[in-house]
């Protein structure tokens, strides 16, 4: 199944720690261009199933393929060629703190592009800065000086840095205020949709989840257990998912997006 | 696979017309922007119509040179207009590196900054003996608030799992200064007097000292690490909001176990190093054990033993003391702790030192020679 339009493609993955099994018999598949949210309640393995996407955790079983290429037991050289087609936001940003924030986004492209213009590489820094929304004196400043939220901006221009086709994001909108967090959404999905990027975000967040994403998987039971949009998730009878998207806040989230949907309908009439 | 981005240069009745071809990506670009950068002269009309692929890269050489020779770009897709679109919008100028000041007022300031550092760090270091001592007294007089398992602990971290160490350590260093006593010394045909120079020095001076720079390395490096880890945590803020004094908590009991066990580490060690040193001289010079002891205790005077005794507990304090201080001191990040760690063992270590040389003179002034 390593179509055109399936970016990734996991089959019968299983991890384990120890005695602890996380992921047992889980399949997920993204589709080229869409925003896949993954839902699931805290120790359900999100982060861990998106570790052994890019190969930070090797599964005990299972395929996993990325543009079509399976990335299980590749050797280091031969897996950069993939690596420079996606980038990454860890939950804190990972951001190196020994270099501004400027010099962190210009990281990956001295790695793969080494005869460069230093001229062209500051430019470049300095657009991806701006287009991640950060304010023009955060490009040399280091990440202790900056905020929260500045930080995983920051992470995201450097996760944008190579221009890549796939971004992988760990929730992105976690510890930011609801304002940081909606300019977030917006920003993602102005990227999305003018990168042409495919996006697996990882979140707790439900407003992220109605305002952004495409497609939502849930997480529980050591697999996938529903992959689709809210209103096909909302008519599966699975208790966590219901509990999930009819609780008090999902509620509340929900009636905020859809008073934002109508409100630019009738905006755009 | 796409063909790497090129241009064709056409001059027209309304101007001079680039046009790009290829793709116009970052993996594509070779040296298209030095290039395009030379035209000459600039061109007015940018066509982007035979551009086959474009990212913000391409889009951001395409709008700087639109921009720069105040040039239109004609012929690109939705897609393509959008792209520059929003990399124009995000055109403004951004700093890679902070400023850096000229490099001799930076010395200047440096120098500035480490003296003033270190005259606060003593600052410090003195108020937090202040705030310790009070602590103690607050404890003589509510015991019940003495936290039994908690020093029963730290004696464990601090002494007993550091004899194996310092008793290896000690052992080679008796035999070290042994040998090479033996070996200065029978140039004058006084190899006897090893002796003297094995059961002097190491209940004098090195057993303790020795002893002090190994738990200031183990233990006092493990102070500052986990109260630094703790502050981070914010464990330290959470202890004082449930009314849980962290002096109390944290501090009495590392800084109890290392001076109550400073001594004994320092008197072990010391013995060990005579062992060793012993071995030595039944080795290399054939001196038996009775006579070896018979001379040790015939030559070491017992005020040798309590110089070290006295000294010990100082070192201990001055040790968990720089641990716990430099501990409480981090804040911010985690590389803070590391950096709080490094000082905490290296002031530790220069003021046991320091100390130790004032004791020497003291003592050998109140005629304990």
């Amino acid at each position: 199944m390593s179509d055109l339009d399936t970016v990734i493609c996991v089959k019968g993955l299983r991890n384990s720690f120890g005695d602890a099994v996380v992921h047992d018999g889980l399949d997920l598949s993204v589709r080229r261009g869409e925003i896949l949210g993954v839902v699931g309640g805290s120790g359900t393995g999100k982060s861990v199933l998106m570790r052994s996407i890019i190969g930070l955790q090797t599964p005990d079983e299972g395929e996993v393929e990325v543009f079509g290429q399976s990335m299980i037991g590749r050797e280091d050289t031969e897996a950069k060629n993939i690596r420079r087609r996606w980038g990454v936001l860890f939950q804190n940003g990972a951001l190196f703190s020994t270099l501004t924030v400027a010099e962190n986004v210009q990281v990956p492209i001295r790695e793969y592009y080494h005869r460069m213009d230093e001229q062209l590489l500051n430019e470049i820094a300095a657009y991806k800065v701006a287009m991640t929304g950060l304010p023009a004196d955060a490009g040399p400043k280091y990440p202790s000086e900056l905020s929260g939220g500045m930080r995983k901006r920051a992470g995201l221009a450097r996760a944008l840095a190579l221009d890549p086709e796939l971004l992988f994001l760990d929730e992105p909108t976690a510890g930011l205020d609801p304002i940081g967090a909606a300019n977030f959404d917006e920003l993602t999905r102005g990227l999305q949709e003018t990168l042409g990027l495919t996006v697996f975000l990882i979140t707790h967040d439900l407003d992220t989840l109605h305002a952004i994403c495409d497609r939502v998987a849930v997480l529980a039971d050591r697999r996938v257990i529903a992959v689709g949009t809210i209103p096909e998730l909302l008519a599966l009878d699975h208790p966590w998912i219901q509990e999930y998207f009819n609780g008090p806040r999902g509620r509340v989230a929900a009636d905020a997006a859809h008073r934002q949907a109508s409100g630019e309908a009738a905006a755009g009439a | 696979m796409t063909a790497s981005a090129d241009f064709t240069v056409e001059d027209k009745p309304e101007g001079r017309v680039v046009r790009v071809t290829g793709a116009l990506t970052l993996a594509q670009l070779r040296d298209l922007p030095s290039r395009l950068d030379a035209v000459d002269p600039p061109p007015s009309v940018i066509d982007i119509s035979g551009i086959e692929r474009l990212d913000t890269v391409g889009a951001w050489i395409i709008h700087r040179a639109a921009r720069d020779h105040n040039a239109t770009v004609e012929g690109g897709d939705e897609d393509a207009e959008r792209l520059i679109e929003h990399v124009s919008a995000a055109d403004q100028p951004v700093k890679v590196r902070p400023d850096t000041r000229p490099p001799f007022l930076r010395v200047l300031g440096e120098i500035g900054d480490a003296t003033a550092g270190s005259l606060r760090t003593m600052v410090g270091l003195l108020g937090f003996f202040g705030a310790l001592m009070i602590s103690v007294w607050d404890l003589i007089r509510h015991p019940r608030r003495f936290r039994g398992n908690a020093v029963v602990r730290q004696f464990e971290v601090v002494g007993v799992e550091a004899l194996g160490i310092i008793g290896l350590m000690s052992f080679l260093i008796g035999i070290v200064i042994a040998q090479q006593g033996a070996v200065q010394l029978r140039q004058f045909g006084a190899e006897v007097f090893t002796v003297n120079l094995i059961g002097r020095i190491t209940l004098r001076e090195l057993g303790v000292l020795m002893t002090a720079i190994m738990v200031a390395g183990r233990s006092g490096s493990a102070f500052a690490a986990q109260i630094g880890s703790m502050r981070l945590a914010e464990e330290v803020d959470a202890m004082r909001t449930i009314g849980v004094s962290p002096m109390e908590a944290l501090v009495i009991p590392r800084v109890l176990a290392a001076v109550v066990l400073m001594p004994l580490l320092g008197f072990y060690s010391s013995l060990i190093a005579i062992i060793g040193g012993g071995i030595f001289c039944w080795i290399d010079l054939d001196l038996p054990p009775v006579t070896f002891v018979q001379r040790i205790r015939e030559v070491v005077p017992i005020t040798d033993l309590w110089v070290g005794l006295l000294k010990a507990p100082v070192f201990g304090l001055i040790i968990a003391m720089s641990g716990c201080f430099q501990g409480m001191q981090v804040k911010g990040n985690a590389e803070e702790v590391g950096l709080r760690t490094t000082s905490a063992v290296v002031q530790a270590i220069f003021l046991v030192i320091v100390l130790d040389a004032f004791f020497a003179v003291f003592f050998s002034s109140i005629g304990w020679i």
